[in-house]
């Protein structure tokens, strides 16, 4: 009997994916384990592994950007023995595989790791149930349904607190009320009529740009942010780096064996004072404050057509050589977009430089469960007031945004000040 | 634990009471219920249930006297007041053993006494002049009501009686006044109608169950006129001169005239207030307001692991009211996941006189008044086969969407047994169903439930037999 292969959830946020292109043609004889497509998901391009042996019976959707609902078919494959011809009347169905995360996420407000098993999971086990694909849908009353309809509001967007979890009246009627969920029928943008057609192309939306609006949105209008601006002096710690690096062991190809950035620096001294300052290393939900036990840091990297933040995790445990040549790592492969679900995905802290880029100072938008996020600007020479003289020095300006339901002003402040004393005394964080 | 210790105790076994006592043994809490006089309280003992008895009496001597009309005949018929009374005696007792069963089976203590709350978490319970003391993490107070008095009409249980009296007379008196018509004050109205008793009724308001909606208030008040009741709204009584074995009743019409009526026995209906006095309440720090304790949407007092339910918490006095608050308190207090308070417009309430009514969520005034644009569907027992079959074609089901999202706002019945259908849309309701599914629902062939259908495709211009 045929068995539906449907798009996996690659992640717990994961919505809907691409096939960006197959590695397999109809009528192909597959292997367990084999790679038979590349799956775009709102951050990254991952394989997809066959879970059974057989044969690629069809291919329900075409590669490129076409997005396909997490569960839904994308191809039918035979099982070993079968041919073309009982795929007569076969009709393809959709799964919801929930496969459980093989390790706890690190805290309720973060969904982080998903194992890579969950791959293999993701095609019905069973086809022989039709009942399963029920199982797809939103349940909701049809109160709630027209509502919600009414409203524009996406019943997917809504939790629901009726028994188990089915969506009611009322779940609709905040979700209205709240404003801030997906609105489906939200008119174009006003700019947009008053350009004549043909003045602009139109460029349809990637998975991530989605992603980045919509969390971007959803933090802009749900966290009440606010900034503070500091200003370091980096003179010690660029001759420290500069020595640092000057010492490096050389591993067997003759490359140093770490090459220490301003970043890795500021990545540690953001870990150290997180990890010095509790109480500011935490996450704001409904019903409790998180404070994390550690300080998971997010670096935001500039990738093609969007950005992604990778997380050295428990950078406070990490040295500079190591911070550093993860950092690399994560760098490298966020640009090819392999970066594994829990390699982005959660974390405590987050940390945007636009130094390299000339940036002299900006603010950041926070990247929730985070509740701080710090934009770095450039590190150059300023005239500064040394004991009533002018003088030049290093300075880099900082902005910390702050989420100000977890962290007030003077706890902020504080945070910054450890973080200063750090940058500008940066022997200290090597203890 | 000591041995008079509980997770909960329970203050009142009625309808409220008992059934939160077995839902808290069945989420495995150690429980007490303790009650000064009989299992199942008034509900059981002395309201719904022998009422339900004596009127189903008066449904069979009203069949009986039309027998005629069926094609059959029988000389002769007559009652026995006597036997009427007994019979629904006996209904109550037994259901007040079936409480009795239910409770030990579920492992729940049973204590008699009287109980006082006497400190945090300590009650004091008093039989027979001796007082025993029981702890409980958890009190559940569910104590009831009992009959408002009215000044210079208080009731005397002999020409001026309550609920009580009336369900257990002697005979059927020859004239009767009903003051109130609520749902206590038309049902006796209705069984002493039936059984023969000259019936005037007074109501306060300008209309009979005036909880009801406006329409239905109005036809009920035409059947009962239709069986020789005398009914005067907007009318209040103002005096009761008791004589040997009658009372001379003033009432006053409005618009400055007045009646003296002579009747036999009069029966004082005019709402219900909470069983508050001699629990200790006001030493415990639970808030009284207006003769009921005052609660929050979880029926709590304020007052760290007391509640209250049910007639004591105040409106609507339903017993399953109290029922589903007794359910919700056992299962918060037992740590259960997912509740959420009950949802009054969702609490069907049901008259058993003849015809019944019966209704839940808002009425058209109220829907409207709540700033609904609506949509009302009707449909009459006259156009239903089965009410034409049954002989039963005084009635009409009437039905409130909201005519912008379809919610069904309110369910609105009169006629026979629409005591029993009005659960197909507090079902309806529950789900929060449209107009669509009740109209995609298959009603059956012929029923009266068929004119519910009916009524929804009405209120969207869809009515078939009508």
């Amino acid at each position: 009997m045929p068995i539906t292969i449907t798009m996996p959830a690659l992640s717990p946020t994961m919505e809907e994916g691409a096939v960006k292109k197959w590695l397999v043609k109809e009528g192909d004889k597959i292997v367990a384990g084999q790679i038979i497509a590349e799956i775009e998901t709102d951050k990254a391009t991952m394989e997809y592994e066959a879970a059974d042996d057989g044969s690629i019976g069809k291919l329900l959707v075409p590669e490129g950007d076409t997005p396909v609902k997490v569960n839904a078919p994308i191809a039918i494959m035979l099982e070993e023995g079968e041919d073309a011809g009982a795929l007569s009347g076969y009709a393809p169905v959709s799964v919801i595989a929930h496969p459980a995360p093989a390790h706890a996420p690190a805290a309720p407000a973060m969904s982080k790791p998903m194992p890579s098993a969950a791959l293999k999971a993701s095609h019905q086990p069973t086809p022989r149930m039709p009942e399963v694909a029920t199982k797809g849908r939103v349940f909701a009353s049809p109160l709630a349904r027209r509502l919600a309809m009414q409203g524009g509001v996406e019943l997917g967007q809504i939790s629901g607190s009726g028994p188990h979890g089915r969506i009611i009246q009322r779940d609709v009627d905040a979700a209205i009320a709240s404003g801030i969920t997906g609105v489906k029928k939200a008119p174009p943008p006003a700019a947009i009529s008053e350009i004549p057609a043909g003045e602009y192309e139109t460029i349809p939306h990637t998975a991530m740009r989605k992603t980045i609006a919509r969390r971007l949105t959803e933090s802009k209008s749900t966290i009440p942010h606010f900034y503070l601006t500091i200003e370091c002096d980096l003179d010690a710690l660029l001759s420290l780096r500069r020595e640092l690096n000057d010492v490096a062991p050389k591993a067997q190809d003759g490359a140093p064996e770490y090459k220490l950035s301003v970043n890795d620096f500021i990545i540690r001294a953001s870990a150290l004072s997180l990890h010095k300052v509790p109480e500011a290393n935490a996450s704001w939900t409904d019903t409790a404050m998180l404070h994390h036990k550690h300080a998971d840091v997010g670096v935001a990297v500039a990738i093609d057509g969007g950005l992604i933040t990778p997380i050295i995790w428990r950078a406070e445990t990490k040295g500079m050589a190591q911070i550093s040549n993860e950092m690399r790592d994560l760098a490298a492969r966020a640009r090819l977009r392999k970066l594994m679900p829990e390699e982005y995905q959660g974390g405590t802290f987050s940390i945007s430089n636009l130094g390299m880029m000339g940036i002299k100072e900006f603010s950041a938008v926070i990247n929730p469960p985070h509740s701080m996020i710090l934009a770095v600007g450039v590190g150059e020479q300023r005239p500064v007031v040394v004991k009533g003289a002018l003088a030049i020095a290093t300075r880099m300006s900082c902005t910390l945004s702050c989420d100000h339901r977890v962290v007030d002003g003077a706890l902020g402040a504080r945070f910054f000040e450890v973080f200063k004393a750090y940058i500008e005394n940066p022997l200290s964080m090597l203890v | 634990m000591a041995e008079n210790s509980y997770d909960v105790a329970v203050i009142g076994s009625g309808p409220g009471g008992y059934v939160a006592a077995i839902r808290a043994a069945q989420l495995g809490l150690s429980v007490a219920i303790i009650e000064r006089d009989q299992l199942g309280g008034v509900c059981l003992n002395w309201g719904c249930i022998p009422t339900k008895a004596l009127l189903r009496s008066a449904e069979v001597f009203h069949l009986a006297q039309h027998l005629n009309a069926f094609g059959l005949a029988a000389d002769n018929v007559r009652f026995d007041a006597a036997k009427i009374v007994k019979r629904s005696r006996d209904v109550a007792t037994r259901l007040n053993g079936g409480v009795k069963h239910l409770l030990k089976k579920n492992k729940v203590t049973v204590i008699e006494g009287v109980a006082m709350l006497a400190g945090k978490g300590k009650i004091i319970v008093t039989a027979n002049g001796k007082a025993q003391e029981v702890a409980a993490k958890n009190i559940i107070l569910a104590t009831g009501a009992r009959a408002r008095q009215m000044p210079g009409l208080e009731t005397d249980g002999k020409l001026v009686w309550s609920y009580r009296e009336a369900m257990v007379p002697a005979a059927i008196p020859k004239s009767l006044l009903v003051v109130g018509s609520g749902a206590i004050g038309i049902e006796f109205a209705s069984f002493y109608r039936t059984m023969g008793a000259e019936v005037t009724v007074v109501e306060v308001l300008d209309r009979v169950l005036p909880v009801e909606d406006a329409e239905i208030s109005a036809l009920a008040r035409k059947v009962f006129e239709k069986q020789g009741m005398k009914i005067h709204t907007a009318a209040s009584v103002t005096g009761l001169m008791r004589g040997a074995d009658s009372v001379a009743a003033k009432i006053d019409l409005g618009g400055g005239k007045t009646e003296t009526l002579n009747v036999a026995r009069v029966i004082m209906a005019v709402g219900i207030v909470g069983n508050v006095e001699n629990l200790g309440l006001e030493a415990a720090g639970v808030k009284i307001d207006k003769n009921h304790v005052a609660v929050n949407e979880w029926c709590e007092t304020g007052v760290p692991g007391i509640y209250a339910i049910g007639d004591l918490a105040g409106p609507p006095w339903l017993a399953h009211k109290a029922s589903h608050e007794g359910v919700i308190v056992a299962e918060r207090i037992a740590g259960v996941k997912g509740l959420y308070p009950l949802q009054k417009q969702n609490i069907p309430g049901c008259t058993y006189c003849m015809p019944q009514v019966a209704s839940v969520g808002l009425t058209e005034a109220a829907a409207k008044a709540a700033g609904h644009e609506v949509r009302v569907g009707r449909f009459p027992f006259a156009g239903n086969g089965k009410a034409i079959a049954l002989g039963d074609t005084e009635g009409l089901v009437k039905t409130v969407f909201d005519s912008k999202t379809g919610e069904l706002l309110g369910a609105h019945m009169i006629g026979a047994e629409v005591t029993e259908l009005i659960q197909g849309y507090c079902v309806a309701k529950s789900l929060e169903t449209t107009e669509a599914e009740l109209m995609h629902t298959i009603f059956p062939h012929p029923t009266l439930s068929e004119m519910m259908h009916e009524s929804v495709l009405d209120a969207y211009g869809r009515v078939i037999h009508f």
